[in-house]
């Protein structure tokens, strides 16, 4: 790649890590948010 | 018509009654101008360079400030929702209180402007533009800045969040009202700018009145 | 038709659907990405002009690409959901407004890292930066607008309004930038457009930008689950959902 292999990587590094933290953080926030309403609902059928 | 100047000549009134607070914003105007040279080495030809864009900061920052105070009083005794009521179309009263609330805050910027023009030192032929660039410019701001107000209305501190909004909006603005300063300080063709201007203060006066009471409903239902 | 509309526009059912599609969308982006990116780092040769750097196109462009698409896509979903109130419309501007951010933070590194080679430095007032940079800050208004705003129904709504307000100046900005940029920059040698691609260049470049769309799509989707899910906790088909999987 020459001189200019650093800048061809990096660039397609910062992009692969920004688009990955875009499905990781999807997808996290998903499955948080259906743990949270799980919880919510079992807690609502049976009130100790 | 008839209602709509009623609702400019109240709320000039209302304005007018609060002197202070225009004084303060002629002030703060000033002083963002006033600073920025102690900043700095006072050398004439480098205020010429910086000189319109300086010019548009001020008057952007103080935009700011006073917009904020567009729809609040309103807001908190309850009017704006008759007005939402009233068989007057809403977009009208937005564009009556943008004119009340121009002419009471932006007219200022205008007569201060030859002023500040003798501070930084501009030759006497491009005070008229001077004038001019901003008499076409500062009603864009507040018909554009009403949208961003009507949109964070009902929320506490709302400062900073009204300035992330509309500032980017405020960019073309910024840059022909500057174009046109800075053409006639050297000596270039200033026309285009200046009509640029013009052409962005008609579509402004056509859609940010809707935009405005559409914002104003999301806002208050 | 018109049912098939109606039915889309039921959260339910676009949960279901959203479902159903997201591994398909998923594998298409993910496989037209690799092919596009194979075929921009290996089987196309070097540029004439700019030797291997130019690479970095099969990733800048098509991030530029999409800020302007996820933006435009949220302006005509905000118009139906301000003019019909269609609910999907409404969280469709919410979940796309990170996700174009992202293309457009994108857009500006790596057109800033390819500056560095081409320009010598890290950023020039160039007008498309420049304008890529007031539609990231157009984004990011977007994004904290909806964050200030309590009710979710109307920083949705607060939302598309907005979107559709910047959509109008987008042109505007693109266009005084322009003009802006003509008057004070120097003689800059914009190397990023050139009249014509050689085929082996172009092609992965389109397979890419189509694969960034599908991507696009893909976690779209999840996000708007997301909304609909946080919305709609107390619906009965929110409980049905969470208790079938």
């Amino acid at each position: 790649m020459g001189g200019y292999a650093a800048y061809v990587w990096s660039s397609y590094g910062v992009s692969a890590g920004v688009l990955g933290l875009c499905v990781a953080t999807t997808y996290i926030r998903l499955a948080w948010l259906k743990r949270q309403l799980r919880r919510r609902e079992t807690e609502l059928d049976d009130p100790k | 018509m008839s209602s709509m100047w009623a609702i400019v000549r109240r709320d000039l009134l209302l304005g007018l009654r609060q002197r202070g607070e225009i004084l303060q914003h002629l002030f703060f105007f000033l002083l963002v101008i006033v600073l920025f040279p102690l900043g700095t080495r006072p050398e004439p030809a480098m205020l010429l360079a910086v000189g319109p864009a300086l010019i548009w900061m001020a008057v952007l920052l103080s935009a700011m400030l006073s917009l904020q105070r567009l729809f609040r009083p309103e807001l908190e005794d309850g009017s704006l929702e008759q007005c939402l009521l009233s068989p007057v179309p809403l977009p009208l009263v937005v564009l009556s209180k943008v004119t009340a609330h121009w002419l009471a805050s932006g007219l200022i910027y205008i007569l201060a402007s030859p002023l500040i023009a003798l501070l930084l030192g501009v030759p006497g032929p491009a005070i008229p533009v001077i004038m001019v660039a901003l008499a076409l410019g500062t009603p864009t701001l507040g018909l554009v800045g009403a949208i961003g107000v009507a949109l964070t209305l009902g929320l506490p501190r709302a400062g900073l969040l009204l300035s992330l909004l509309i500032f980017p909006l405020f960019v073309p603005v910024l840059i022909f009202g500057a174009g046109a300063m800075n053409a006639a300080i050297t000596g270039l063709e200033f026309r285009g700018p200046l009509l640029m201007l013009a052409a962005m203060l008609v579509l402004s006066v056509t859609l940010a009145p809707l935009a405005t009471a559409a914002a104003l409903r999301i806002s208050l239902e | 038709m018109y049912r098939w509309f109606h039915q889309l526009g039921s959260p339910p059912y676009f949960y279901r659907l959203a479902r159903r599609l997201e591994p398909r969308l998923a594998i298409a982006a993910l496989l037209l990405i690799a092919w596009g990116v194979y075929g921009g780092l290996v089987k196309a040769p070097p540029d004439y002009q700019q030797g291997e750097a130019f690479r970095i196109i099969y990733v800048h462009v098509p991030s530029a690409w999409l800020s302007l698409f996820v933006y435009t896509a949220m302006a005509v979903a905000g118009a139906v959901a301000l003019v019909w109130r269609m609910k999907l419309a409404e969280v469709f501007v919410t979940a796309a407004a990170p996700l174009g951010a992202a293309f457009t933070f994108l857009a500006l590194v790596t057109g800033s890292i390819w500056g560095k080679p081409m320009w010598g430095t890290w950023w020039v007032w160039d007008a498309r930066l420049t304008s890529e940079l007031i539609l990231l800050f157009l984004y990011l208004g977007v994004i904290a607008l909806n964050a200030a705003i309590e009710d979710r129904r109307s920083a949705a709504r607060a939302c598309a309004l907005l979107a559709l307000v910047g959509v109008i100046n987008v042109p505007i900005v693109h266009y005084s930038v322009e003009w802006w940029n003509t008057l004070h920059q120097g003689p800059t040698i914009t190397r990023f457009d050139r009249p014509a691609m050689a085929p082996e260049m172009l092609w992965p470049l389109l397979w890419c930008a189509l694969g960034f769309n599908f991507l696009f799509f893909w976690l779209q989707l999840p996000r708007m689950r997301y909304e609909l899910l946080q919305r709609e906790a107390r619906s009965r088909w929110v409980a049905r959902e969470l208790g079938s999987e």
